[in-house]
């Protein structure tokens, strides 16, 4: 069941009980409306983030994620409001990310109910904002999310994985790897390692990727795009070692429900909650 | 009506509104006479011992609190709410309210797979019955992120157990004090249904 316990039971530790792995969904919101995109491009709203996560969360989904796709700076205060929305509904933890530039957006967002928020570009942009959030509201809640493509190896980008921004579209030239080790040493307490090249393909995720950046940090590492089919997540949670597995469309479209993919999880001996 | 004392320790508003999905009205205060008059008390809190601490004493918030323990009024402490109300706290070895004895210790993991904090869904173990753990069945988790734990002196104070390297105290109480490291007010409806326990409870520790 995975790398972590693998290894404690060869060293002899005694274990009572331990961390389960998360099942997270995936809410891009715009203007309040849900939005499902495909390759980061074509996105289409299918319905309303509130009531999709309220069931989700009767579902029992272990975490939630809404991400501000139109993540512009007049939409902060409906953002705001929706996160205080959701906080009246939702008794589990969720973040918040999209269009987060400042420790003031972080600290907004925090205060309205989110457990952690989500910085992508504009910590491209400015690496000291990570550093900022986590002194301001703790490192636990500062999520450091990342889009990366693969590349061809360079000299500049050795791991062969290159960090894009906005929304996936903007190649930067920085290695992902070294990004998301830059990102731990500023103080991110989790990794969002988001594949732009499996993402919306449903042909699952990017295991290299996840885990070699897995094991090169020792933050929790959430694996996104790509999931298709519940073997997907058996895979990125053993063989890709993260910690956790975040799906959008097979659950927004009714493929999956999140107890499907939990009990599928727990049959095949990963350690995941499933009394709820 | 419960009493949510806000001491400059992170978000209470979740427990309010948790409390709110419960159907239990609950008010928040900094003011100590409100505490000690209180008919019921919620004793949230993140960050750091020591901090918490000064902000206490300086708003008469820690003298409020023993009186109103010393009162026979259901307190429930959450998080760092679980971890001062020891006798002491490792974290910049601070003296804390001591209304269980015992200290709060920090995670010393030999192995460096695992992480500090220990943050995430964690198995909770009922080790003693208690009114507030009713229907709490094995292998019910909960929502964890802390560094420190909660270490009573006495087994008798010890509740409920999980693990995260070693085994620790995750829920512990003397007599109308009850307290849990986990946040029951962001573990679904397993932890709504503590929350709804707790505002039925009277602070005896037999129904």
């Amino acid at each position: 069941m995975g790398r972590r316990l693998d290894r404690l039971i060869k060293r002899g530790c005694k274990i009572s009980a331990m961390l389960s792995k998360r099942l997270v969904v995936c809410l891009d919101v715009r203007g309040g409306k849900l939005a499902k995109s495909i390759k980061f491009v074509d996105t289409k709203d299918i319905g309303d983030p509130i009531a999709k996560a309220r069931q989700y969360y009767e579902d029992g989904v272990d975490e939630l994620v809404f991400y501000d796709i139109t993540a512009s700076r007049e939409n902060r205060d409906i953002m705001i409001h929706f996160v205080e929305e959701v906080a009246r509904q939702i008794f589990i933890p969720f973040s918040v990310g999209g269009g987060i530039r400042s420790v003031e957006d972080a600290t907004k967002l925090r205060n309205a109910g989110a457990e952690k928020v989500n910085v992508n570009t504009a910590a491209v942009k400015r690496k000291e904002l990570i550093s900022e959030i986590a002194h301001a509201i703790g490192s636990q809640s500062t999520i450091l999310s990342m889009d990366i493509r693969k590349v061809t190896p360079t000299k500049e980008m050795p791991s062969g994985y290159e960090i894009v921004v906005n929304g996936g579209v903007t190649p930067t030239g920085i290695d992902g790897l070294w990004w998301a080790k830059t990102g731990e040493e500023l103080g991110a307490g989790e990794l969002v390692i988001n594949s732009i090249d499996a993402d919306g393909t449903k042909d699952g995720y990017e295991i290299n990727l996840t885990r070699m950046i897995a094991d090169s940090v020792s933050i929790p590492v959430i694996a996104s795009g790509g999931a298709g089919k519940p073997e997907h997540l058996y895979d990125v949670l053993t063989e890709g070692h993260a910690d956790a597995a975040l799906v959008a469309s097979i659950v927004h479209y009714g493929e999956y429900t999140c107890r499907d993919l939990k009990e599928y999880l727990h049959n095949r001996g990963v350690k995941i909650r499933l009394n709820y | 009506m419960i009493t949510i004392i806000d001491y400059n320790a992170g978000n209470i508003k979740s427990v309010q509104r948790a409390c709110a999905e419960v159907g239990v009205p609950a008010t928040v205060t900094s003011n100590p006479s409100a505490v000690t008059g209180a008919e019921k008390i919620i004793f949230p809190g993140v960050g750091a011992a020591p901090s918490a601490m000064e902000y206490l004493a300086k708003k008469g918030l820690d003298t409020a609190l023993v009186n109103a323990f010393k009162a026979g009024i259901p307190i429930l402490g959450i998080c760092l709410g679980a971890q001062i109300i020891l006798e002491s706290s490792e974290e910049g070895n601070q003296k804390c309210l001591g209304l269980v004895a015992g200290k709060t210790v920090r995670f010393r993991l030999k192995d460096k797979l695992l992480k500090i904090p220990h943050m995430g869904w964690n198995e909770v173990t009922v080790v003693q019955p208690h009114p507030l753990l009713d229907g709490i069945r094995p292998g019910d988790e909960f929502y964890f992120v802390h560094s420190y734990y909660p270490q009573p002196a006495d087994k008798k104070n010890i509740y409920a157990v999980s693990g995260h390297g070693v085994d620790f105290c995750c829920a512990l109480g003397n007599r109308n004090l009850f307290a849990m490291q986990f946040h029951p007010e962001k573990s679904g409806r397993l932890g709504l249904q503590i929350l709804e326990q707790f505002a039925r409870w009277d602070g005896a520790l037999t129904g």
